[in-house]
């Protein structure tokens, strides 16, 4: 660039000849020079704000067009890494406690039509009624020659059906992936399981939702894909709930009884080993519910172990006499009176037999005397006989992890008098369900912690809140020796394995009130080994009736008891407990001299 | 000395997007090595899940049992009892080899001043 000079020599010479002032000049050349320097240094200036505004723009707009493809583009699965493939399953698998599988998915195809591309329909119609059976032909030709666009034929589908329909050949027949539940064991354990269902169906997958069981219960966790690889572990032990709803169908058949029920439970850890409730369904083909007008115990959905709520007998009175020595009212040897009747206003409570004036405690449970249980119940009061069976979780519904568990409330008197006391002490007037039972034989087993009732597999014992004394369950469990050994549970003795129990025999209460003559609930409850009980044993058969010794026999002692002998021989050994033959009495040594 | 570095660069730029244009390749060849392995998992794991699931219908308890009944002259199997439980004490060992003795001393009839 050419500098043009400050003071051009020619013009101040000019200038000064005309004797004008030659610094004008140079002023006026800075003047020109300033201008010219400001103008540049605008451009250069505009010129970086623009090229910072081109950078802005571009950085905007990549950031705007990559959301733009983030927002609009088809999720895909990452194939760089793969982490992702642990997703699996749809649906966790349900597994018992040795990891042996109770329920899986299982690949299958549902079939559906889209009429408008149909060649030839009629042909299909009569092609998959031949295929399947069970399909109302009319409806079919109706649904491929009306106006629909869109027919749901069948929900699944096996791979041979599958072929065959393939085989029809016809473009408008289809097919999408299904997803759905399977319970290879069948039967086993169903009452627990419950079922799945379809919920949101689409042509290319359907959701599965528990209906039932567990599988309602823990539904959120089952659909969980970040569970799909962690199988829900249950405390129930498929062989032993195999053997058990052998043994209680056998038993069932055996005593005429129209429904059974059998609950195996841990004492220490509160883990149902088995649960049955007979009659009972297959869960890959779910009953109907019954309708709402009928009784729905008849119905094989019943869950009888939790929602089968009566009132269980005799079975109750050990809790009775449990409290009454914890509170040092009584002792097992204390002489109770059972003069009877035993009459409350215009009550009256009998025994089965007469068993004479008086007998001490432990005598009143061998026996089961009806009075003699009333006269502790009086001496314990309702209010705390209340709170007791409050504590060994009597009065709420049992905390059991299926659905149906909320629904076995227990019905309480509605107004707890001295005489309902009287009557709960020996197990009438308060109606639990057998799981209840089985919690409240627990806490006794166990040296006198609650446990509640789980089937899930747990780590350790629960050592739940104390609901009576060491000394006292000690007492109550040789009681419950002593019934079996030489009371009216003697049925239930099973050598080598010390059963210890009580039997309790309740009428069914008729639907519009009052009870029925000949129908019953016979239960038995039981520990084994009576001296140190690992498990707890409930059998509960609705209305059996034998023929023994040529007498109708309907109580617990002739139809439950046996039955839970044979399933304490049955199941013991696959639980791995060893037999131990228990010391002969030794000869009683009279001292003599002469 | 400009016309070897212009040079040089150029041939670095050439060699730079050869490598990188080979890179592209062997990286989408990679890609579609492990979208194939995927989906040979996906399908190894759907086939293990039906396997399991036949592995568990085949074992179910009922089906044992009628094998079981099918079976019992070869097999005689029975439900476990209580009585079939063992201990260990009641299993006789394995008599030992008896000791071979050829040239016996009877040292019961010994007297003192004969013993060594």
């Amino acid at each position: 660039m050419i500098r043009t000079p400050l003071r051009p020599l020619a013009r101040i010479l000019q200038a000064r000849a005309q004797g004008q002032n030659p610094d004008a000049i140079e002023r006026e050349n800075l003047r020109l020079r300033h201008e010219e320097m400001a103008v540049k240094a605008r451009q250069r200036a505009e010129g970086r704000l623009l090229v910072l505004g081109v950078f802005f723009l571009c950085a905007y707009a990549v950031i705007g067009v990559r959301m733009g493809i983030l927002s609009a583009s088809e999720p895909a699965e990452p194939v760089a890494y793969t982490a992702g493939s642990t997703i699996a399953n749809q649906r966790a698998d349900i597994v018992d406690r040795e990891g042996r599988i109770l329920a899986t998915n299982f690949e299958t195809h549902s079939l559906y039509a889209q009429p408008p591309q149909m060649v030839d329909p009629i042909t299909a119609a009569d092609k998959l009624v031949e295929i399947f059976p069970d399909l109302d032909k009319g409806r079919l030709l109706k649904d491929f020659t009306g106006k629909r666009k869109f027919v749901w034929i069948k929900k699944k589908i096996s791979p041979e059906q599958k072929q065959a329909v393939h085989d029809i050949g016809d473009p408008g027949l289809l097919f999408g992936p299904r997803e759905m539940r399977l319970y290879p064991n069948g039967r086993l354990a169903a009452h627990v399981l419950g079922g799945a269902g379809f919920g949101n169906e689409g042509v290319n997958a359907a959701e599965v939702i528990g209906v039932a069981g567990v599988e309602k219960q823990f539904d959120a966790y089952l659909r969980d894909p970040a569970n799909g690889a962690k199988p829900l572990q249950l405390s129930l032990d498929l062989t032993v709930q195999a053997a058990a709803e052998q043994v209680l169908y056998g038993g069932m058949k055996l005593m005429n009884a129209k429904g059974a029920t059998s609950i195996l439970m841990d004492v220490e850890t509160g883990e149902v080993i088995s649960v049955v409730s007979l009659p009972d369904f297959d869960p890959n083909n779910r009953p109907r519910p019954p309708a709402s007008g009928d009784d729905p115990s008849v119905s094989p959905l019943f869950n009888r172990a939790v929602q089968g709520v009566y009132e269980l007998g005799s079975t109750f009175k050990i809790f009775t006499a449990a409290q009454a020595m914890d509170l040092g009212l009584v002792g097992p040897d204390t002489v109770i009176d059972t003069r009877g009747p035993l009459r409350w206003g215009r009550f009256a409570i009998r025994d089965f037999r007469n068993y004479g004036n008086e007998m001490p405690v432990t005598k009143v449970i061998v026996k089961s005397s009806n009075i003699g249980t009333a006269r502790i119940a009086q001496e314990i009061g309702v209010e705390r006989q209340r709170d007791f069976l409050g504590r060994l979780g009597m009065l709420e519904p049992t905390p059991f992890e299926i659905v149906e568990a909320g629904g076995g409330k227990p019905l309480l008197p509605p107004h707890w008098s001295e005489l309902s006391a009287m009557t709960i002490s020996y197990g009438h007037g308060l109606s639990t369900s057998p799981m209840h039972l089985a919690a409240g034989y627990a806490a006794i087993a166990n040296g006198g912690r609650y446990v509640k009732p789980t089937v899930l597999k747990q780590s350790g014992p629960q050592m739940g809140e104390r609901v009576m004394s060491e000394d006292t369950a000690a007492a109550a469990r040789m009681m419950l020796r002593k019934v079996v050994s030489e009371g009216t549970a003697s049925f239930a003795e099973v050598p080598g394995y010390k059963v210890g129990g009580k039997t309790g025999t309740a009428d069914k209460p008729k639907p519009q009130g009052g009870y029925y003559e000949d129908k019953v609930i016979a239960t038995f409850a039981s520990m084994f080994p009576a001296d140190d009980p690992e498990y707890v044993l409930v059998v509960t058969l609705d209305e059996p009736e034998i023929i023994a010794h040529g007498e109708e026999r309907r109580t617990a002692g002739w139809t439950a008891a046996p039955v839970a002998a044979e399933m304490v021989q049955r199941i013991a050994p696959l639980l791995g407990l060893r037999p131990h033959v228990e010391p002969a009495q030794l000869a009683g040594i009279t001292l003599t001299s002469n | 000395m400009k016309t070897l570095l212009y040079m040089v660069t150029a041939l670095c730029v050439f060699g730079l997007a050869f490598w990188a244009y080979r890179e592209n390749y062997t990286t989408r060849q990679v890609l579609k090595e492990t979208r194939q392995l995927q989906r040979e998992i996906g399908a190894a794991r759907e086939r293990l899940s039906v396997l399991k699931a036949e592995w568990a219908y085949l074992n179910r308890p009922s089906r044992l049992r009628e094998l079981a009944e099918l079976n019992y002259d070869r097999l005689g199997l029975l439900p476990l009892r209580p009585d079939q439980f063992g201990r260990v004490d009641e299993v006789a060992y394995p008599q030992p080899a008896a000791l071979n003795f050829s040239n016996g001393l009877d040292v019961s009839t010994m007297t003192r001043e004969s013993y060594p």
